[in-house]
């Protein structure tokens, strides 16, 4: 059960899973998440789907190292199984004919967003991609976009690659070049879908946040996952993952998604100094 | 009631008069100290010894019209059960017990007695005030470990295999009992549960100091001993849809999935760091341990923390709050304590615990520190006014009068939604307004024939028992319902 299937490293930090997992393969779509857990007392952590094939009965998800969880999770190699798998959970984005459409990912967002992308464009959209990172060893599935995007931009904050700049900056870019943005899709860190949110708001252009906050279950039983839309207390799990990000309370989330780091840590540092690290290949 | 006259009990009701079984003092169980118990997870109540339970058995009448039995949501043989103990029989009084209850063990320590059997109780119907039930609860109890611990645990008679394929939905109460009859009845029964573990709100729910996992887990392994199978990380409406079911082969459905989603009061400051549902404050710890440093699972130990409601889920948050290590554990409920809904030894367990009541006192708004952090919260002083359509009188706010409390956590307890995951996914099922599934409330079958219906996510926040007498009703209409349907008929 959940056996990963291969295994590849997009950088240091970030890694790519194929996981056997043929209902889930078999049920998902675009914008589903899943929930992992490692261990008997491993942690329940949402990871969203990036890919998956049917026919072989595997789910791929792309992890960032950046507590403990997501860190044993990297550290698991071929043959591997996760304990525990969950899903495909949330709602599926909305998908129809907008017109042109901007996908603005952060990082490791990019892999929630590839099939959202080629969903997006399948169904006739001119979908532009913006590919944005610190640098340019982070720039991740870049090829894949490629494929669904009638345009990708790609931006590096230190100017290693593409061009020198945020998320924002591309999206401007875009907005001068294109006649007219029906919709943008944005997947990222907190701060970055934020700032996304409020350069569109601006220009007027409908957008879609795909939050990842924190999780227990996943299925809408603890509302660890809240937060305020429009004024309104909604959950991540059942009621999204993708909200209208300009009535998302950003700094809110920003601020429960900090809840534990203390203890995240604390726990972080006892893992790193057990030398689970060196399972690393 | 051919049991009741069996030679050995007629017998047995002769020994003593009746007069002389009232006059007999009710038992008191024995429990942990409170200093203790409050520093540790360790059980409260501790159990009868053979010879207190058949003590407290001799105080039955044996009534030639039962009360309790009609009392009992799954109507247990109460009597028979009892006379068994006092006999010395407590391994027949199990096997009693499993012929209604799947789940003796959980029922004798997690059932509000004093509310069902126990309120329906002989004694109780003379005239004397300090007249005390049976301790019908005590003696379930004390039944059902016995059976456990003596280690000749009985697998329930079943009917010979027919091979028909039963789908549960959700491990809690009502589909553990639901599984339970229908494997009894000879069914292939499969369980799907959405977390990684089996036993619903028995495990993430109830804390191990009132019903610990063992107990919870030796019952499933019985059902598992009688060909129930169980599959975890299976969420029935997205990992497979009904019509996967159906495909699959299976000709019933019993949707027990639970009343999910908790409910919050929507005031300022609510969602603070700091200030969660009951719901995830209680799985943290009993789910996912994780008080336990093993575990990878993170949770805010507080000093001062504020359980807001009068349930029992509210004082199985404060409880556990104070033995994770809170000076100050606070119950804060809008009404008195009288109308508290919570068991009445909870609230007496809690007092003892050192738990701080504030009723009559209702959170108004959360402030917090510049971390976002929740430091205080604002309750509004209430008085009692007239009843309302509960029956309760209703909190009445007195104006201008607050209080500023100092916190450092809060645990929202203030009720519960059903999980809308099953009704959604499932069109045509006729749903209420509240989010619970219609059903026919003798049959429990819902608006899809094959489709059946049990527990919180069809009463929308009840206990343990009524969950499983539902379970229970529904095993039996669908028997009856598939009898009547030949296998290749389509139903």
């Amino acid at each position: 059960m959940n056996r990963i299937v291969s295994k590849e490293y997009f950088s240091e930090n970030v890694v790519k899973l194929d996981i056997e997992a043929p209902l889930i393969a078999k049920s998902r779509k675009a914008g589903h998440f899943v929930i992992v857990k490692l261990g008997k007392n491993g942690e329940r952590i949402p990871l969203t789907i990036a890919d998956a094939n049917p026919e072989k009965g595997i789910i791929t998800l792309v992890i960032q190292k950046v507590g403990l969880s997501s860190a044993k999770i990297c550290a698991l190699n071929e043959g591997d199984c996760i304990t525990d798998l969950v899903g495909p959970l949330g709602k599926a984005t909305h998908i129809e004919k907008y017109g042109t459409v901007v996908c603005a990912c952060g990082g490791v967002g990019t892999a929630p967003m590839l099939p959202i992308a080629e969903a997006l464009h399948r169904a006739g959209n001119r979908v532009i991609t913006i590919l944005a990172a610190r640098t340019r060893d982070l720039i991740i599935l870049e090829n894949q976009m490629r494929q669904v995007s009638d345009k990708v931009i790609v931006m590096t904050d230190d100017g290693s690659y593409g061009a020198k700049g945020l998320v924002t900056n591309g999206i401007e870019m875009t907005v001068e070049q294109e006649k007219k943005i029906d919709l943008c899709v944005t997947i990222g860190p907190a701060i970055m879908m934020k700032f996304v949110s409020l350069l569109t708001k601006k220009y007027e252009i409908p957008t879609v946040a795909s939050l990842n906050t924190i999780m227990v279950d996943g299925t809408g039983m603890c509302g660890a996952c809240r937060v305020t839309v429009g004024g309104k207390t909604k959950f991540v799990c059942v009621d999204g993952p993708e909200f209208d990000a300009h009535q998302v309370d950003f700094d809110e989330m920003m601020t429960r998604l900090g809840a534990y780091r203390d203890a995240e840590q604390a726990d972080m540092r006892k893992f790193e100094q057990c030398g689970c690290k060196n399972s690393h290949k | 009631m051919e049991r009741r006259n069996e030679l050995w009990r007629v017998e047995l009701r002769k020994n003593m008069k009746a007069k002389d079984r009232t006059a007999l003092q009710r038992i008191r169980m024995p429990e942990l100290s409170p200093e203790k118990r409050s520093r540790s997870m360790d059980e409260v109540n501790l159990g009868l010894s053979p010879e207190m339970a058949v003590a407290e058995a001799r105080r039955c009448l044996d009534c030639a019209n039962p009360g309790c039995v009609n009392g009992c949501p799954v109507e247990i043989d109460i009597p028979s059960f009892i006379k068994n103990i006092e006999r010395g029989e407590f391994a027949e009084a199990a096997r009693i017990l499993k012929e209604t209850s799947a789940l003796p063990a959980v029922c004798g320590r997690v059932c509000p007695q004093e509310k069902q059997c126990e309120s329906k109780c002989i004694h109780l119907k003379t005239n004397s005030s300090s007249a005390e039930s049976v301790a019908i609860g005590y003696l379930e109890r004390f039944a059902a470990d016995y059976e456990r611990t003596d280690g000749q645990i009985a697998v329930p008679e079943t009917a010979p295999e027919n091979g028909i394929k039963i789908a549960t939905v959700g491990s809690g109460p009502a589909g553990l009992s639901f599984a339970g009859e229908m494997a009894k009845l000879g069914y292939s029964v499969t369980v799907f549960e959405a977390l990684h573990e089996i036993g619903g709100v028995l495990k993430y729910g109830i804390p191990v100091f009132r019903l610990p996992n063992e107990i919870v887990d030796v019952e499933i392994e019985n059902l598992r001993r009688t060909g129930v199978q169980f599959v975890a990380n299976c969420i029935i409406g997205k990992t497979m849809t009904v019509e996967d079911l159906y495909a699959d082969g299976f000709r019933g459905i019993f949707a027990g999935s639970g009343a999910g989603l908790p409910r919050f009061m929507n005031i300022k400051g609510e969602n603070l760091v700091g200030v969660m549902s009951s719901n995830e404050y209680l799985t943290r710890i009993n789910l996912m341990n994780a008080a336990d440093t093993e575990s990878d699972t993170p949770v805010f130990i507080g000093k001062k923390v504020a359980v807001i409601g009068g349930g029992n889920t509210a004082m199985d948050s404060v409880r556990t709050a104070r033995r994770l290590g809170a000076e100050r554990a606070m119950i804060i409920y809008r009404r008195s304590e009288e109308e508290m809904p919570a068991r009445l030894e909870e609230v007496k367990h809690a007092k003892e615990e050192g738990i701080e009541f504030m009723t009559l006192r209702n959170p108004i708004e959360y402030r917090g520190d510049e971390k976002g952090k929740v430091t205080h919260v604002l309750l509004q002083v209430m008085e009692l006014g007239a009843p309302d359509e509960s029956g309760r009188r209703s909190p009445v706010e007195i104006a201008g009068k607050t209080e500023l409390v100092e916190v450092d956590q809060v645990v929202v307890s203030v009720g519960v939604s059903p999980n809308p995951l099953i009704p959604q996914s499932i069109k045509g099922l006729e749903i209420s307004r509240r989010g619970t599934i219609t059903v026919n409330e003798d049959s429990m079958q819902s608006s899809i024939p094959q489709i059946f219906a049990g527990g919180d996510i069809v009463r929308g926040g009840a206990t343990v028992i009524l969950a499983m007498g539902d379970g229970r009703r529904a095993a039996k209409a669908m028997d009856r319902m598939l009898k009547n349907n030949p296998a290749d008929e389509k139903i």
